[in-house]
């Protein structure tokens, strides 16, 4: 492996920052994201009061701006890993599947990639959280459920190719099944490029679950999102520009961080797409 | 050619035969898709009536075959929470949508294409890296921040747009280039890769030994074979504009399907968002199969292989 460049480590480290900002956020924050003190409501940054200093304000209903991002964080990055898996692990299953076995196999599973690429996943996702209500569990299996389809393909285009290498042709001789096969064998050649696709797909569904948020299907009231602070903001835009600048810088600076890392791993993955 | 159309249309068939019955099982996931369709307030009584009018009542495959039915008759149903034909509303709506998406369409080409070209003929350049970064910030921008943001410097600072509402070419300004940021990246990464593929070329070194300039080289041969990929890009996109207009309509309060989407859904009337689904999603295949059509109209190696 060749080193990282300096550019790469900063990227690494802000991404490392995010997530145990995450997984530390009731210790690091300051107050109780859900305390409302209606004699604080709309406070621009840096407020101080006899609770203490609201470092990025606070929201309509006098709650703190940090606490509230902080566990924003939270939630928005174990939705987006959560629904990642799930499309990891059912697309990938369907790709290895229709690349081993060919035939009606593919082309059922393949017309079915190319039916749902053809429906615009953030459309779908809105419909079918709003039908089924929104909450936690919900919003991954949808999201989840909706963002397969190029695990698929890529884990079938790859398959078609690894299958036919002498070394499968050996272990098929030697009386290896085909779950033992697509397993242990086709699977660790083929998870560079799927790894790949699911970088690049954490960065999408940070950003769709914050605008299922903001659209009121995501994560719901009183608990915070970065999506819904940001909905809140838009409807005191001219009184209260912390409550979209500070969550949506957030959100802007953790999918750039991931889409780089995406960019980067996919040229130590595939190096003839270097400076593509 | 004529394998290709066929084999082409063939797969949107089966496209859009997918999309409705994915749409179809998605609003029966409640399992009572009458809730879906009633004002709120309804009584239990008017729910089972609506259930037996509605058709709900009978056996999934046979309200399939209706549904389908319906749909090939392009009767589209009637809004009970609105009382009046789905068509008509969403229909009112879309004129807005498009102006919306034409508006973030020529954000981004005439944004993105000329970025593309710049970064590809002085690659390596300051340039470049100043391009690449705003390139790469389009990428990763939600269009709901960057909306909120442009509302907060032009409409609140600045005061010089409204910051919502559909008031005239001024009020489309802002959720026009909010829309259209992403587009224009990809817009940028496509016209910098495919200039650069075209600059490697043995006939832009003939026209340099000839002592073209690499300005004149660009103009007269490779923007128009660069073209191709651009052209079948931008079919692709009008799909994804029309989709991420759902967010950016609620942000700028657009008057277009997108808001009409999430109205419906606060109103609980899904007949109206089943609607749009479909529409977009036509539009979508659509747009996939003229660019394919077109792809291969224009170059030719694509319908020998086809």
């Amino acid at each position: 492996m060749r080193g990282v460049s300096p550019g790469m480590a900063i990227i690494l480290l802000l991404l490392v920052a995010f997530c145990l900002a995450a997984l530390a956020a009731p210790w690091l924050a300051p107050f109780d994201p859900l305390r409302q003190s209606l004699l604080l409501r709309l406070r621009p940054p840096g407020t101080s009061f006899a609770a203490g200093t609201y470092l990025l304000g606070t929201d309509d209903l006098g709650r703190d701006l940090l606490s509230r991002v902080l566990h924003g964080a939270r939630a928005s990055i174990a939705i987006a890993a959560l629904s990642v898996s799930v499309s990891l692990l059912v697309g990938t299953t369907l790709g290895l599947i229709a690349g081993w076995f060919r035939g009606w196999t593919a082309v059922i599973i393949m017309r079915a990639v190319d039916t749902m690429l053809s429906i615009p996943a953030i459309l779908l996702a809105v419909l079918t959280v709003a039908v089924l209500g929104p909450s936690f569990f919900n919003l991954i299996l949808v999201l989840g459920l909706t963002r397969w389809p190029r695990y698929t393909r890529v884990a079938y285009a790859q398959t078609l190719q690894v299958a036919t290498l002498p070394y499968i042709r050996a272990a098929e001789m030697a009386g290896a099944g085909s779950g033992r096969i697509l397993w242990r064998h086709i699977l660790p050649n083929i998870a560079g490029p799927l790894m790949v696709v699911a970088t690049s797909e954490f960065g999408l569904m940070i950003l769709f679950e914050a605008g299922l948020s903001f659209l009121g299907l995501g994560i719901q009231p009183p608990h915070p999102s970065w999506g819904s602070i940001m909905s809140v903001g838009r409807q005191y835009v001219e009184r209260a520009w912390w409550l979209t600048v500070f969550p949506g810088a957030c959100l802007f600076v953790l999918v750039l961080c991931v889409n780089l890392f995406g960019d980067w791993l996919r040229d130590r993955v595939d190096p003839r797409s270097q400076g593509r | 050619m004529l394998a290709h159309l066929a084999g082409r249309l063939a797969q949107a068939a089966v496209a859009s035969f997918g999309v409705l019955t994915i749409v179809f099982f998605v609003m029966r996931l409640s399992g009572d898709p009458t809730l879906l369709l009633v004002p709120e307030g309804a009584s239990a009584e008017q729910v089972a009536q609506l259930r037996t009018a509605l058709g709900f009542d009978r056996p999934l495959a046979v309200q399939y075959l209706a549904y389908v039915g319906d749909l090939a008759r392009l009767e589209l149903g009637e809004s009970l929470v609105q009382r009046a034909p789905v068509a008509g509303i969403v229909g009112e709506r879309i004129p807005y949508t498009l102006a919306l998406a034409g508006g973030a369409l020529l954000v981004a080409l005439g944004l993105g294409i000329p970025a593309g070209i710049v970064m590809a003929v002085w690659r390596g350049g300051v340039l470049e890296r100043v391009l690449a970064g705003f390139v790469l910030a389009g990428q990763s921008l939600p269009t709901f921040w960057s909306g909120i943001l442009l509302i907060l410097f032009f409409g609140v600072y600045l005061g010089w747009l409204p910051t919502s509402g559909a008031d005239g070419v001024a009020a489309l300004v802002m959720p026009a280039l909010a829309l259209g940021a992403l587009t224009m990246s990809t817009f940028a990464r496509m016209a910098r890769i495919s200039v650069l593929d075209e600059l490697s070329r043995d006939y832009v070194t003939a026209a340099r030994a000839r002592g073209l300039s690499v300005g004149a080289a660009v103009f007269r041969h490779v923007l128009r074979n660069a073209a191709i990929p651009v052209v079948t890009i931008a079919a692709l996109e009008i799909g994804n504009l029309l989709a991420g207009a759902v967010i950016v309509e609620t942000v700028f309060a657009w008057p277009g399907i997108g808001q009409l989407a999430i109205q419906s859904i606060q109103a609980r009337d899904f007949l109206v968002v089943q609607t749009i689904v479909l529409f977009v999603s036509s539009v979508y295949i659509a747009m996939n199969l003229l660019a394919d059509l077109t792809y291969a109209a224009i170059d030719p190696r694509i319908r020998v292989r086809g």
